[in-house]
């Protein structure tokens, strides 16, 4: 297997360098293109005071293709759905080799502030969101207290 | 231009000596060059041959007798759709005097509408314009001074004065090996590269490839063909380009035919046959096979209507009935009314006439009482409705495929008749008095084209005087192609040589006018709305 490009190389130092407040990402020991990311909840969003776990994979030819990121702890967002699969521009048309991991995860913090219920990835929380904000804030806090927090 | 040129331009597409300098020039070069073609650094060589000079102006070649359209049409290859596209963007450039390479953003932006473009630039939200179409405007550009003057294309190497790092590969380069767009968000070549081949081959972008940086400016065609070297990625963005081109285009589109690199221009868009180089003849409006007397509409409801499966519901409804308990659909192939259904879990007995159950009918079961029930009644009714429905069909899809069939085996036919011509040959008549054995069955397949259309057109027709006329002359038509086509069929022989070319000759002709009798009949119904139609949603 061909040597890990130097982007990635460096990209990865920058990261543990000078971390993202409120992000944790490491690269997994046998894959150094896999990455165990940790994002913590927003302050001010029903997320707050939880802890979610993510996936991040570099596809071979990355930077020309997006980053996969994948939601690990179940999350009750309208733009993420049970699989953890979401719903966020710059991971598909958007994307561009100059962004970076960082940018992909302060995207992906940034979405948890503000979810986007035009855009919904589960309909069912979309729809909520939309009819009954309340409501869906109040799922978005029990399932954090449930599945976020604890471990 | 005479007719005889055309036939000479026509026929002689295998070596281009109709075209003159701009196309032999660029076929010389190597597609390598295409950047240029397109960019600035063709104004001087191209201008010479403006204009077109190697376009092969031709009339229609489908009808050339009788046909009405006086308007000539050009067969385009794919040089020459290129040259298109610059002259177009010389056109704009001689009014509006920016880089051409923004011209041609600016072109595409607008669906290469000319006019549109020229009208927003001298409009007052010419900034505006700019920016929706993702470009730096050129004035902007003085600020920056930056632009190499030998490299023409707005992609820009920086002076090599000092180093700086990629923000993709995050290589540490002299800026010299590096290059930004107007924006002024410099990466290294290769990236650049690599980024701009992914784009092309993975996404089939063309025109909007956006800079990698935090904005939308897009890549310019001379800074790809600078950046990208790979022969194929290049190839595959001319084609791209010029397919947008086209597809922009309300007056080109290609040629349908399978593997056919070719497109058609004409000067106003109607339905109207065009003739490929390729010798496939298409309706220009529509591009299917051109289909004179049926119009385009009705002809996209035909080839939907055979297509689709409908039919096969209709023959089901028309054909078979539901169990009135468990809804199977039967097939009655015999045997008595009384039916017991075969579906073990249902089990029904019923009367297969007026599908109620069968218990009541008693011993007077031959002579269903109930037959006149309004239920039955109205499925009765509407089965019968499917019934005819599907027997009109039928009816003009058979006569409609028969031709269709007879047009499969042209070839044969005509390898039959080449034989025949040389047998004739051989009872001392001379190659140019055999010709019109030919001249026969080009005929005999013009008529059977014509024929299978208007099986389509009758079938879409309600019935008055003028469609009675109509299928008179179809009626006189179909026999008089059939006559024809006998004629071919037989034997030749010394003796009944002379008989049989004043026969075919006299039988063609008659074909040949009564075809046109009708194509005109239905085309004067058309200008004088005779036709109706059996359905309230089509408009002629």
């Amino acid at each position: 297997m061909a040597g890990l490009p130097r982007r990635i190389v460096k990209e990865t130092q920058r990261l543990m360098q000078e971390p993202v407040p409120g992000i944790s990402a490491i690269p997994d020991d046998s894959n150094a293109r896999y990455f165990h990311v940790v994002v913590a909840g927003p302050e001010g969003s029903p997320f707050e005071g939880g802890v979610f776990k993510l996936e991040l994979f570099l596809p071979e030819d990355y930077p020309m293709s997006a980053p996969k990121v994948r939601f690990i702890t179940k999350i009750y967002h309208p733009n993420i759905d049970k699989l953890g699969r979401i719903c966020l521009d710059i991971l598909k048309d958007k994307w561009s080799p100059a962004l970076q991991i960082r940018t992909v995860l302060l995207s992906i913090q940034a979405l948890l502030s503000a979810p986007n219920p035009d855009d919904p990835l589960a309909n069912d929380v979309a729809e909520l969101w939309k009819v009954n904000e309340v409501e869906a804030i109040r799922n978005a806090r029990d399932w954090t207290r449930t599945y976020a927090m604890g471990n | 231009m005479s007719s005889d040129d055309e036939d000479y331009l026509y026929d002689d597409d295998s070596d281009d000596s109709g075209n003159e300098s701009t196309v032999n020039q660029d076929e010389d070069d190597d597609n390598d060059d295409f950047g240029m073609d397109i960019g600035l650094g063709e104004e001087a060589s191209g201008s010479g041959g403006g204009g077109g000079g190697g376009l092969m102006m031709m009339v229609s070649g489908a009808d050339k007798k009788g046909s009405d359209h006086a308007h000539p049409y050009e067969v385009l290859s794919t040089e020459q759709i290129v040259e298109h596209m610059v002259d177009c963007i010389k056109e704009v450039n001689s009014v509006i005097q920016i880089p051409t390479t923004t011209v041609r953003i600016l072109l595409n932006h607008f669906k290469w509408d000319k006019e549109k473009l020229m009208e927003r630039y001298f409009s007052d939200s010419q900034e505006q314009m700019f920016a929706e179409a993702k470009v730096v405007p050129p004035y902007k550009l003085g600020a920056k001074a930056m632009v190499a003057p030998d490299l023409g294309g707005r992609g820009v190497s920086l002076s090599a004065k000092s180093t700086l790092e990629c923000e993709i590969c995050y290589l540490t380069l002299p800026k010299s090996l590096t290059t930004a767009l107007e924006c002024g968000h410099p990466y290294c070549n290769s990236c650049w590269t690599e980024y701009i081949t992914s784009k092309i081959m993975n996404e089939g972008a063309s025109q909007s490839i956006e800079c990698p940086g935090n904005c939308d400016i897009l890549v310019d065609d001379v800074t790809v063909m600078k950046l990208v070297k790979d022969s194929k990625v290049k190839l595959k963005y001319q084609h791209l380009i010029t397919n947008s081109f086209v597809d922009c285009n309300r007056l080109m589109r290609w040629c349908p035919a399978p593997d056919c690199p070719n497109a058609v221009k004409v000067q106003f868009v109607e339905s109207r046959p065009v003739k490929c180089r390729c010798s496939h003849l298409f309706c220009f409006a529509c591009s299917e096979n051109w289909h004179d007397p049926v119009r385009c509409v009705l002809i996209k409801r035909w080839i939907k209507k055979c297509d689709d499966d409908s039919e096969t519901s209709n023959w089901i409804s028309a054909n078979t009935k539901e169990c009135p308990k468990c809804k199977a659909t039967i097939e009655k192939d015999g045997g008595c009314n009384h039916m017991i259904c075969r579906n073990q879990s249902c089990r029904a007995d019923f009367c297969w006439v007026c599908l109620g159950p069968w218990e009541p009918h008693g011993s007077s079961w031959y002579n269903c009482n109930r037959y006149d029930e309004d239920e039955a009644k109205n499925a009765r009714d509407s089965q019968e409705k499917s019934r005819a429905a599907l027997q009109r069909y039928l009816f003009y899809c058979n006569r409609y495929m028969n031709h269709l069939q007879s047009l499969k085996f042209e070839n044969n036919l005509y390898s039959m008749v080449k034989d025949k011509m040389d047998e004739m040959q051989q009872h001392n008549m001379s190659w140019i008095e055999v010709q019109f054995l030919k001249k026969a069955v080009d005929i005999l397949c013009e008529c059977r084209r014509t024929l299978m259309y208007t099986y389509v057109f009758a079938y879409y027709l309600k019935r008055n005087n003028q469609s009675e006329l109509f299928e008179a002359n179809q009626k006189d038509l179909e026999n008089s192609t059939e006559h024809l086509s006998e004629y071919l069929e037989r034997d030749i022989s010394a003796e009944n040589l002379v008989d049989i070319k004043q026969k075919v000759q006299d039988k063609f002709r008659y074909c040949d006018s009564r075809r046109r009798v009708l194509l005109d009949h239905v085309h004067e119904g058309y200008d004088r709305d005779w036709w109706v139609y059996t359905s309230d949603d089509i408009t002629s």
